[in-house]
């Protein structure tokens, strides 16, 4: 019978996603629970190199598919590789970080073991020796919990959600190399580009400072990047000020873009729309500076700071500067 | 060039969630339908591509009789037929169930494209359009803001983290819709006329040919409960000038709350 947990790694030009090692950690802790072994799966090209950085999780198995043609991700070639390597491990879950990768991936896999699949999961828990998984539903005004009854289960999780917990001692896990079967790729990736001015990735960062219309115009976004700068922060936005043109698509939080969950979100000059919520009510510590007091935002912020933000967030940034100096 | 549109019909997105009395829905009652806004991306394009390209443009949509105005709504726009996927089966369907009916009800409509929106707002799993290329074998490209065709072969501009990834592959396809893709258009009164004509066939599990497909789907995933998140805590309301509000914020954050 399947047992344990496989989780793939997921790399991006050579550096290994550090959601995907939050879903290596929740699986070793759950698979205490359920019981089998932890593996991991990772493939790319020059993925070899990055088995050192998946070792300090202690998992019992590293699968490792190495290829020139993994180079640059394609939906097909990653399917094809990912499922021989299920079939090998013949695991009784399947763990993914919820990314822009996986969402494309994962459900092609789960559906060639017609397998259900629960993406973005915030808590994973244990009932009746299977695993529970909750997920926010309706834009996050409602989560649901759902239980799997099948032999492999597939289950993709929130990123910045579960803890990465390199393991304090442990064995060396065992590196299989599995070859890549002839791949077949109708549609490849043939160029990439950076989006311009995104610093820190939105959805892994642990801090996001996020613009609306009270920055009152394209031209203040210099005074939220200082911010982010000295906090280290990725910079969100309202749909309001992507819709106006302001900023980049890229950058929206909430419903029709980004879901964010950081330790920290700080909104400046957002009133706090229903869409703009669901994309980041379950971030830990929220600050909201907005200078109409009744906004809809100060109901969800842990501190509540009514002014001005164009003179407020450089006081913040300041002060954080001093602080940082000394 | 022949086009299916996939179109679900959700819970509107002002909608107030309460959650249903068995705990494994929302409260239903007097809640109001729409089209997932990814989904009239995907439809918009659809459009155009006709408008361009010629051609034919099908509509699909699996639910209950809400399924049908948002099938409507999608023929005014300019869709010229739609299919209503409607069994007492397909009630709170699970994305891999879904894909199944979707599948068997396009599989051999000879299109060359399939549209969807690239999540459907209410069970926000991001699933069903790779799930459906998988069961059609078909290529796919996800989450796309800007697509062109070129004789047997797509151009896709998909967003990822801090990126955007150009990609190329041949027809047929399964690409889904993000924010970016086009404007949507309202429906004109001609075309809200001209959608009381256009046909919208209905079709079951039987007529699918899904019924132990879904079956046994259906039983692999169970609804444990739905509820409402919890309600954060009280916040704190910081007072005073400028100066002083950043300077006791950054003490807090650093602090209290150990975020900084």
């Amino acid at each position: 019978m399947a047992q344990g947990i496989l989780v793939f790694i997921e790399q991006r030009n050579g550096r290994i996603r550090k959601a995907s090692l939050e879903a290596l950690s929740e699986a070793i802790r759950k698979a205490k629970l359920v019981g089998g072994d932890v593996s991991a799966a990772i493939l790319g090209d020059g993925v070899q190199a990055l088995t050192a950085e998946i070792v300090k999780y202690n998992p019992a198995k590293i699968y490792c598919t190495e290829s020139a043609e993994l180079k640059e991700y394609a939906t097909e070639s990653y399917a094809d590789v990912l499922s021989e390597i299920i079939k090998k491990a013949d695991p009784r879950f399947v763990f993914a970080a919820n990314t822009a990768l996986s969402r494309d991936l994962i459900p092609r896999v789960a559906t060639r073991f017609d397998a259900p699949c629960i993406s973005d999961a915030v808590d994973i828990s244990v009932n009746d020796n299977s695993l529970e998984v909750t997920k926010p539903i309706y834009s996050a005004k409602a989560s649901g919990k759902f239980a799997f009854n099948n032999p492999i289960s597939f289950v993709t999780l929130r990123p910045n959600v579960f803890a990465a917990e390199p393991a304090s001692n442990g064995s060396q896990p065992v590196i299989e190399n599995v070859a890549a079967p002839p791949l077949n790729v109708r549609a490849k990736v043939t160029e990439t580009h950076a989006a311009t001015g995104t610093k820190i990735e939105l959805s892994e960062a642990s801090i996001v400072v996020s613009g609306g219309r009270g920055i009152k115009g394209p031209e203040n976004w210099g005074v939220l990047q200082n911010l982010c700068d000295v906090l280290g922060a990725a910079l969100g936005a309202s749909r309001a000020v992507v819709d106006a043109g302001w900023i980049d698509h890229q950058h929206q939080v909430g419903q029709t873009g980004k879901t964010v969950s950081p330790q920290l979100y700080i909104a400046c000059g957002i009133s706090g729309a229903m869409q703009h919520l669901a994309g980041m009510s379950s971030s830990k510590v929220i600050v909201a500076i907005n200078k109409d007091a009744d906004a809809p935002i100060f109901k969800l912020a842990t501190y509540s700071v009514v002014g001005d933000v164009l003179e407020i967030v450089p006081k913040i940034a300041e002060e954080v500067k001093r602080i940082n100096e000394n | 060039m022949k086009i299916a549109v996939c179109v679900k019909a959700v819970p509107d997105t002002e909608t107030k969630v309460a959650i249903g009395a068995d705990k494994k829905d929302i409260d239903r009652t007097g809640v109001r339908y729409i089209a997932s806004p990814y989904d009239e991306f995907a439809i918009e394009e659809a459009i155009r591509l006709k408008e361009k390209l010629g051609g034919e443009t099908v509509g699909f949509s699996l639910g209950g009789n809400e399924a049908v105005d948002v099938l409507r709504d999608a023929l005014a726009r300019g869709l010229d037929s739609a299919v209503h996927l409607k069994d007492d089966l397909f009630n709170n369907l699970d994305p891999l169930s879904t894909a199944k009916a979707l599948a068997a009800a396009i599989a051999d409509g000879g299109f060359d494209l399939i549209l969807c929106g690239q999540q459907g707002v209410g069970g926000d799993n991001n699933q069903v359009p790779a799930i459906l290329a998988e069961l059609l074998k078909l290529p796919q490209a996800t989450v796309v803001v800007k697509l062109e065709i070129d004789g047997p072969k797509f151009k896709a501009e998909r967003e990822i983290e801090g990126a955007h990834e150009m990609v190329e592959g041949t027809l047929p396809a399964v690409i889904s819709a993000q924010k970016g893709l086009n404007e949507p258009r309202y429906p004109s009164i001609k075309g809200v006329m001209a959608a009381r004509r256009k046909e919208i066939t209905t079709k079951d599990a039987a007529a699918l040919g899904v019924k132990d497909a879904i079956e046994s789907s259906k039983a692999k995933v169970r609804i444990v409960e739905f509820s409402l998140p919890p309600s954060r805590p009280q916040g704190k309301k910081i007072e005073g000038d400028a100066a002083s509000q950043a300077k006791e914020l950054v003490q807090l954050l650093r602090n209290e709350a150990r975020v900084i």
